[in-house]
């Protein structure tokens, strides 16, 4: 049963790693930089499913740890950056 | 990687199948993001991974972990309060900065 769950694990791992791939091509051929940013607040989401994943997988709790950390991490850098477009500076 | 531990069977067949439909409900918003038109649609697609496929991909998560038993199983409660409390302010920020480059905002 438990090989059930890692073959699970795997398809889940590849489906969010296109994910992450569709993401990326959007930070790549994105026309604006909004856009870019949208890309980037996917990315990192996509990235902390990734880590919880891993962590299912790894069966610890510091994956854990690392999927909050890269969550936090993308919800502040996103918000600089959309607050950069908007103002031209960052802290004012 | 290493080993996946041993579970009992129910719990491992709910979270396998919350995993399986959390990525794929991420995969779909993603690809959602890749292929819409315009700024103000593709806006909208990425959220459909950051509520439903983190909700279902914490979910199996703490269902796996409170099935061996290792460690407590609100943790991934944290994740889901997060996700779901942020994507709001990041994304209408990101727009009103989008409407004020577009000279549409009275900004």
């Amino acid at each position: 049963m438990s090989t059930m769950l890692g073959w699970s694990i795997t398809a889940a791992q590849v489906l969010l790693g296109l994910a992450m791939a569709c993401a990326a091509f959007r930070i790549l051929w994105g026309p604006r930089a909004q856009d870019r940013i949208v890309g980037f607040d996917t990315l990192s989401v996509n990235t902390m499913l990734l880590l919880l994943a891993f962590g299912i997988r790894s069966g610890s709790a510091l994956y854990f740890e690392c999927a909050l950390i890269v969550g936090l991490l993308g919800f502040v850098s996103t918000v600089a950056l959309a607050k950069f477009l908007l103002r031209g500076e960052v802290i004012e | 990687m290493n080993e996946v531990i041993e579970a009992p069977s129910l719990a491992t067949i709910f979270a396998a199948a919350l995993l399986i439909a959390g990525a794929a409900v991420t995969l779909i918003g993603s690809f959602g993001l890749l292929r819409f038109p315009s700024f103000y649609q593709r806006v909208h697609a990425p959220t459909l991974g950051t509520t439903l496929g983190t909700i279902f991909i914490a979910t199996a998560s703490m269902l796996h972990f409170s099935a061996i038993g290792t460690r407590p199983v609100l943790h991934e409660l944290l994740v889901i309060v997060f996700v779901i409390s942020t994507t709001p302010i990041t994304l209408m920020v990101l727009v009103r900065a989008a409407r004020f480059r577009d000279g549409a905002g009275s900004e």
